[in-house]
């Protein structure tokens, strides 16, 4: 089935730069936007059933529905700080199709009535960065940004902010507060950034994808979208695989596509004399499946949560039958205790303590009761937060530790992993 | 005593009137300052930014602090930045970085090698996890797909 309506060019070097992007058919649907009536652009998003491709799978179109009318100056950001581990299709897109972000990001800020747009990009995308700058010029120059923009009398200013290093900028207040010279850390909602967000006014974040899609949606309306996909999780979206794969990378396929299906043929299937023993369907926030599990799910919201995991960002991390899922969580654990920001004391003591005691195991000094102990902790870091960081952090801990609680319980009595029999080694150490 | 270059503070400058608000100009002029920093900043590097900008320097001193890609401790000319998040760390990220920092006769992660050139860090996920494992050197464009042998010749070849 062709369904590549968001990547068809993603593979021909030509869509990178503006000219090859405008004569496969980029910045038409802008000139068609900016003609239609911005309501009708914001109920057709809303009919598309398009819902946030960052992770949270908010409906964008309800969204955009939550900025007041009160005349306050009114701002979106881009979420290009993407950080879940395992994810990089943000990364993919922009360093293929800049030029697509920006069409949806213009389309998308004339809906919105919005004349100052930042993308918020992680520090570390320096490659990526350079090509977005590159591409934000280009479209100054041809008047496809700025003032009057192809003599619609639309005037919209767009800027590249670089950040530093830290996961949390991708919780949509902490970026806020990273753009406003901050520490990135999220901040209590309601007020949600719709009505209060950078500077304190009304403010729409929306991911890459997301925003992307948007030019899909203007060139096939709301229901040439939504011949993909299923019922609640309408459209296309992006995935992001790696691990034990043949064929790591970035696919597009329609929602609802079954996952074994996508692993076998779309990704090549896995190493010759290899056996699937997990996959993690959504970022490292994402509960992590069982191979039974695996069988039954379906790329959708709906059917990833039904299993009690989640379809995140998109990042289907591919595990196989040579992994220790002992050290596979712990670099999990590692990543959650660097990344809390601290001020919540659930997520900052929580986090520590899930991280101390998997590495612990791993360094053969596991006590009996370790596994209780990290659902106990684990337990106790959900729901109690300002943003999900905790919960991200606590989620895949239960997952692991209750599917493949054998494995720990064999670490924590023998000292050795059951899988690779291999103790301590110096690399794991150095955390 | 740290001073950025006469082109270093006219980049300040005109970060200071970039943004709605001045505080925004931190985060790229604490880049600026690692750059022209040997790549650190230090304590007197926080007061210098702090008098240019007018900004107290325990504003400065909270964004230095929390962003990882910011060091407050002197690196080597080449900073090795290997990721060992989960996919990285299941394609053999750690045990790259461990033999990166053998070659090199770095015990410690942060630590400079003898002939100043190398500094190890583990970092998280790059956002590369196709191409793993991955390494970034400094603020440059990524290194994929990494292998022992590559990894040890990409570092060999640094001046």
């Amino acid at each position: 089935m062709e369904s590549k309506i968001l990547s068809e060019h993603y593979d021909n070097p030509e869509f990178r730069g503006l000219a090859g992007y405008k004569r496969l058919g980029g910045y038409e649907m802008l000139a068609k936007a900016l003609k239609m009536d911005r309501q009708k652009i914001i109920d057709e998003v809303k009919a598309s059933g398009l819902r946030g491709r960052g992770g949270a799978g908010f409906p964008t179109g309800v969204k955009w529905g939550f900025l007041p009318n009160n005349g306050e100056p009114r701002y979106l950001l881009c979420n290009a700080d993407e950080s879940e581990p395992g994810t990089f299709k943000d990364r993919k897109m922009i360093e293929r199709a800049p030029h697509q972000l920006i069409e949806g990001m213009i389309i998308s800020a004339f809906a919105l009535g919005v004349h100052k747009s930042y993308v918020y990009m992680r520090g570390e995308y320096v490659g990526p960065g350079k090509i977005l700058r590159q591409a934000i010029d280009e479209a100054y120059a041809a008047g496809l940004l700025g003032k009057n923009i192809l003599g619609s009398g639309y005037d919209l200013d767009l800027d590249l902010y670089m950040g530093a290093g830290a996961y949390i900028c991708g919780e949509e207040t902490g970026m806020i507060s990273s753009l406003e010279g901050l520490k990135g850390q999220p901040k209590l909602k309601p007020p949600f950034p719709a009505v209060q967000g950078y500077l304190r006014k009304p403010t729409i974040v929306n991911n890459v994808e997301t925003l992307a899609a948007v030019v899909t949606i203007i060139r096939d309306g709301a229901a040439g979208y939504r011949k993909y996909g299923t019922e609640k999780s309408a459209g296309t979206k992006l995935f992001s695989v790696s691990g034990n794969i043949n064929k790591p990378g970035t696919y597009e396929v329609p929602l609802g596509y079954p996952l074994k299906d996508f692993i076998e043929n779309e990704c090549g299937g896995l190493k010759p004399g290899r056996k699937l023993k997990a996959v993690v369907p959504g970022g490292s926030s994402a509960p992590v499946l069982t191979v039974d599990e695996a069988n039954r799910a379906t790329l959708d919201y709906e059917s990833l949560a039904s299993l009690g995991s989640m379809l995140g960002s998109g990042a289907i991390i591919v595990i196989d039958d040579s992994n220790c899922m002992v050290d596979v969580l712990s670099t999990i654990t590692h990543f959650y205790w660097h990344e809390s920001c601290g001020q919540c004391t659930p997520c900052r003591e929580g986090t520590g303590w899930l991280h101390k005691i998997v590495d612990s195991i791993i360094h053969g000094q596991g006590n009996p009761g370790d596994v209780d102990l990290l659902v106990k902790v684990a337990d106790q870091m959900k729901g109690r937060t300002i943003c999900a960081l905790s919960d991200a952090a606590a989620l895949p801990v239960i997952s692991f530790v209750t599917k493949f609680r054998d494995e720990f319980e064999f670490f924590i009595k023998e000292g050795r992993s059951k899988v690779t029999g291999k103790g301590p080694t110096h690399a794991q150490m150095h955390h | 005593m740290f001073q950025l270059s006469e082109e270093g503070k006219e980049f300040v400058k005109k970060q200071l009137a970039r943004y709605e608000q001045k505080e925004s100009a931190i985060i790229p002029s604490l880049y600026r300052v690692q750059d022209e920093n040997n790549g650190w900043v230090s304590p007197e590097a926080v007061d210098h930014l702090s008098q240019l900008m007018d900004i107290p320097t325990a504003r400065i001193q909270e964004v230095l602090k929390f962003y990882t890609m910011f060091n407050t401790e002197p690196r080597g000319k080449y900073h090795v930045q290997v990721c060992t998040t989960l996919s990285c760390g299941m394609l053999g990220g750690r045990e790259l970085c461990s033999t990166l920092m053998k070659e090199h006769g770095v015990h410690k992660h942060g630590e400079v090698s003898k002939d100043g050139k190398f500094s190890f860090s583990h970092v998280e996920c790059l956002g590369s996890c196709d191409t793993a494992p991955v390494m970034q050197i400094n603020r440059e464009p990524y290194l994929e797909s990494l292998t022992e042998e590559k990894a040890l010749k990409i570092l060999k070849d640094l001046k």
